[in-house]
């Protein structure tokens, strides 16, 4: 039993270095792609809405950036997951093993490159005079944890998923767009409208987790409620997952 | 006597065809009912009421013509597939060879993708690691080890990932068409590794095209045809019957 563990351990750490090396290797810049995305994201935004359409608001630029990282590994691990079976019918067909390792190797992989930019987002908070606080101590785990297992149930869906219906790809990246836009990354939740902030805020499931890391990043608070509905959530999500999962995976080496 | 290790029991095996589905959402939507007419009659029979026994420590060969199910077999005792009807029952670690280097990253490196292989195909890390230099030595790539495994050829590639399975301890290696590629220096390294792999103990599914291959390492013999058993038999027997159909 011990080594069953060991090697699923195994398993899953090469899987995820596999990932990595494979994303780094003859690229010349490396690292520096990982952060370039969101920050590019945060530039066009900043431009859009603070120097166009003048947002009345403090330190835009690092409110931006406490949003567009953890929105990023998300996005990033969502819009991949079409691809994780597809992308590796060879192992699928012919060798047997836990094959819901893979789709977490993925969301491991951008949870990694996430923690490696938490830097730059403390680089913004000394620009615009803020600093860490020590709540990140347990608060960094805590909503890394729970966007982890939110991440992970909505790729164990769309990979398992995909497989059987092809047209998901596309939906998923059109989902994507249009969920970023009601979540409360780009903008502070006090800005949206009385009638429709119940909805942005608790029918969708992300909302409570981004403005939960924000609150985190910007001023180290935390509040419980938010995170016990963004956990509540995850958790659903999960299962879901599983549940997609198991259902479809022994069909999996029949369609591919 | 020795105890059977892997035993088929009146297995059926149908696919069906997925391709309404795959043809994606809308022609799902749209033409529902007849999607749904033309997926249950769409069935595809890989195999038949397909019963045998093989015994701990035989050296099993199927063979047949393209498309007779020899591969749905080895899927279904890798344990990638389930049975439609029937039971399939595999006692142990099945090492699935179905396929040399399963995994395998072109742009990592010979090394790299001897660690990742290896934990694929069930070794721990540490296991690996402590087989790692033999497993170079075998390949007789050393100098390409460092180098990423796009650059190899075909037969280079055969050879990395044969010396990979050569150094697994599985209970169950299932084979499939390896023998194929590789020089003839290697091929004969490798039939001596499986006769090794015989010698100590170890179950064999062999499918092969290379009927001298099959007489010399198998102990038994089976021919798939029409997706049933047409014969199983000792190989001098079952070869020579299928090589003058």
């Amino acid at each position: 039993m011990n080594s069953r563990i060991r090697h699923y351990i195994d398993l899953i750490t090469v899987l995820t270095q596999k990932e990595m090396k494979v994303r780094y290797k003859s690229t010349f810049f490396g690292y520096v792609w990982s952060i370039a995305h969101p920050l590019a994201f945060a530039l066009v935004f900043f431009m859009a809405f603070k120097i166009v359409m003048r947002i009345q608001m403090e330190g835009y630029a690092v409110f931006l950036i406490a949003g567009l990282f953890p929105w990023q590994w998300l996005s990033n691990s969502v819009n991949a997951s079409p691809m994780v079976f597809l992308g590796n019918a060879s192992l699928i067909k012919k060798v047997s093993l836990p094959r819901h390792i893979l789709p977490l190797a993925t969301v491991l992989q951008d949870m990694i490159h996430f923690l490696l930019a938490i830097p730059v987002i403390v680089l913004f908070l000394f620009i615009y005079h803020k600093s860490p606080s020590f709540s990140w101590l347990y608060g960094i785990p805590l909503l890394l944890t729970i966007q982890l297992l939110m991440t992970y149930g909505l790729t164990l869906i769309i990979s398992s998923l995909n497989l059987f219906i092809r047209d998901l790809e596309r939906l998923t990246s059109i989902f994507m767009t249009l969920l970023f836009y009601f979540t409360p990354v780009i903008y502070p939740e006090t800005m949206i409208p009385a009638r429709y902030k119940a909805l942005v805020l608790f029918l969708n499931p992300l909302s409570s987790l981004m403005i939960s890391w924000r609150n985190l990043f910007l001023d180290g608070t935390l509040e419980i409620s938010l995170v016990a509905v963004s956990f509540a959530y995850s958790l659903f999500v999960l299962m879901l997952g599983y549940k997609v999962y198991t259902r479809l995976a022994w069909k999996f080496a029949e369609v591919l | 006597m020795k105890e059977p290790i892997i035993v088929f029991d009146h297995v059926y095996k149908s696919y069906l065809l997925y391709k309404h589905i795959t043809g994606g959402a809308k022609e799902l939507l749209l033409h529902l009912p007849r999607v749904l007419r033309s997926i249950k009659n769409s069935r595809y029979e890989a195999l038949k009421d397909m019963s045998f026994a093989i015994k701990k420590g035989e050296a099993f060969g199927i063979i047949g013509r393209n498309g007779a199910g020899k591969s749905t077999i080895l899927g279904l005792i890798a344990g990638v597939l389930k049975p439609s009807r029937g039971s399939v029952m595999v006692k142990g670690k099945a090492s699935a060879l179905l396929e040399l280097g399963a995994g395998f990253h072109p742009e990592l490196t010979g090394r790299e993708n001897i660690l990742l292989n290896g934990i694929i195909l069930g070794l721990t890390k540490a296991e690996v690691l402590k087989k790692l230099d033999e497993i170079i030595e075998f390949s007789e790539l050393s100098e390409f080890i460092d180098q990423p495994i796009r650059v190899y050829s075909s037969g280079m590639l055969a050879r990395l990932g044969f010396s990979v399975v050569a150094h697994l301890d599985p209970d169950v290696l299932l084979i499939d068409e390896i023998l194929a590629v590789g020089d003839l220096d290697f091929q004969k390294r490798c039939i001596d590794k499986m006769m090794g792999f015989k010698k100590s103990g170890v179950t064999m599914v062999f499918v092969s095209h290379s009927m001298p291959d099959v007489k010399r390492i198998c102990d038994r013999v089976v021919w798939i045809d029409d997706h049933i058993i047409k014969m199983t038999g000792i190989p001098d027997n079952v070869v020579s019957a299928y090589s003058q159909q």
